[in-house]
């Protein structure tokens, strides 16, 4: 393994759901510091690969490295593949951070015991360890105040940028965001899309299906344009945005602005 | 309305809605603690996995309580085997009888009330759980069931309630409890009024102290709170 493994390597992602084929075949990588824009209409399978790079989904057929380490796979029922390595996708897991469009707090759980819960059980981490991390975290996505509260006491915005504490707790390499404001009033969505920015600004490599055009512009090193299930155009915001190649990536740009 | 009579035998009611609460109490217990490897079970994806605690549900469910009952404390004595086993001195006493049998009994119950909240745990949570690098029992230790816990308290009191009454049941294989402390009364007294209107107040008052019980731990847990999303 070189150095410069890139922080995650898909190859060549086939999803299908009985004779529907999703993913027909994608292929991504990421380096360190890479933010890169999953971009495509409903239906594109930009969520479905998101999922199924931690195995949220099953994908069936496909190779995925996480700084250099594959994800042992093996083939299951009706042709999924599942992981091989329990601990090692549990491992990886914990190295991938993913934020859903819903949140999925635990809402028996305070913010704070929401945040420590997989750093103490995960990581080992104790207490004290996980809630000096979760107060740090949580300060720098706004939340300080509402350690103590219960997520279904927080608006949408606040529940998100909770999430997304949580999934930093758990210090990952690589974060996957799947449409985080898909399900935020209009007027919330920016206080997420701040989060995100800062985190960009951090350096950190991310993936991010998102509907906000503009900020995909702003934040992306890099922008994937996907299409029925494979990738339309891939390149620079720049390239992408304003030049696309393809028909049907030029229409869904000029619909979009 | 003879009060002298009614006030002359409360010591003895109380004697037997004692052992009514303990029947009733280490049964919903014990039952709940079956109930736990059950339900999980019978939530599983596996076929092979659901097979077991469905077979046991089935039979626990399907059959009434007293059937239950008279074939553990008459049928098991039928058993040259079990009479000269260790397990004998435990099993010819109607006591573990009526606490073994109701055990089995509410627990196929609790074990399908378990099934049905963790099935009605949103998928998402779980999924958080393990894209956060959590094991499946992780999860189902420190997500899933206290989640389900909480899902599935109202029906778990209602069962706890229910098994209150259906301890009644007890009395048919000799154990004076409430029922069975009243009837061995009346067959002395002659008056069934007073005696049996006396042990129906005894069941309210449990029935009450037990509602009130549930709704504190409801309130602790945060149980309503939770639901609302």
């Amino acid at each position: 393994m070189q150095a410069s493994a890139p922080a995650l390597e898909v190859r060549d992602l086939h999803k299908r759901y009985g004779d529907l084929e999703v993913l027909k075949g994608i292929s991504l990588t990421a380096r360190d510091g890479d933010v890169i824009s999953i971009l495509g209409s409903s239906g594109s399978g930009k969520s479905t690969f998101l999922r199924c790079i931690n195995l949220l989904e099953n994908p069936c057929k496909g190779e995925i490295h996480v700084a250099g380490e594959q994800l042992k796979l093996k083939t299951a029922r009706e042709g999924h593949l599942v992981a091989a390595d329990n601990k090692q996708i549990n491992r990886l897991r914990s190295e991938l951070g993913f934020v859903f469009q819903n949140f999925n707090l635990w809402p028996h759980m305070s913010v704070l015991d929401n945040i420590i819960e997989a750093p103490r059980r995960v990581l080992g981490l104790s207490r004290a360890e996980a809630t000096e991390r979760a107060e740090a975290l949580l300060a720098k996505v706004g939340i300080a105040d509402k350690r103590h509260v219960y997520p279904t006491q927080l608006s949408g915005g606040q529940q998100q940028r909770a999430a997304i504490a949580r999934t930093l707790c758990m210090e990952p390499k690589v974060i996957l965001f799947d449409e985080p404001t898909s399900a935020l009033d209009p007027e919330m969505v920016q206080e997420v899309l701040n989060v995100i920015r800062a985190l960009a600004e951090e350096g950190r490599t991310m993936l991010l299906v998102t509907h906000e055009m503009n900020f995909a512009r702003q934040v992306s090193s890099e922008v994937v344009f996907l299409h029925q299930g494979r990738v339309e155009e891939q390149g620079t915001p720049q390239q992408v945005f304003d030049n696309p190649q393809s028909a049907r990536c030029q229409q869904f740009m000029s619909s979009n602005h | 309305m003879n009060w002298e009579l009614m006030i002359k035998w409360t010591p003895r009611l109380l004697e037997g809605a004692w052992l009514t609460l303990e029947l009733v109490g280490i049964a919903v217990l014990a039952g709940l603690i079956l109930a736990i490897p059950l339900g999980v079970m019978r939530s599983s994806r596996h076929a092979w996995v659901r097979a077991l605690p469905y077979g046991y549900i089935f039979f626990f469910r399907g059959t009434p309580l007293l059937v239950q009952l008279f074939l553990v404390y008459y049928g098991m004595a039928q058993f040259e085997a079990i009479r000269h086993s260790a397990l004998w001195p435990v099993l010819r006493d109607p006591y573990w009888c009526a606490v073994i049998t109701m055990t089995l009994h509410t627990a196929a119950y609790i074990a399908e009330i378990l099934r049905g909240a963790i099935q009605a745990i949103p998928p998402g949570e779980i999924e958080a759980a393990r894209a956060l690098g959590m094991s499946r029992w992780q999860a189902l230790l420190h997500i899933i069931l206290p989640r389900a816990s909480r899902i599935g308290l109202p029906a778990y009191s209602n069962e706890v309630i229910l098994m209150l009454k259906a301890s009644a049941l007890a009395s048919t294989i000799t154990l004076l409890e409430l029922t069975g402390m009243s009837r061995t009364i009346i067959a002395r007294t002659y008056q069934p009024v007073e005696i049996f209107l006396m042990a129906g107040v005894f069941y309210l008052l449990a029935s009450y102290a037990l509602v009130r019980l549930f709704r504190l731990l409801e309130q602790r847990l945060r149980v309503e709170q939770c639901q609302g999303r």
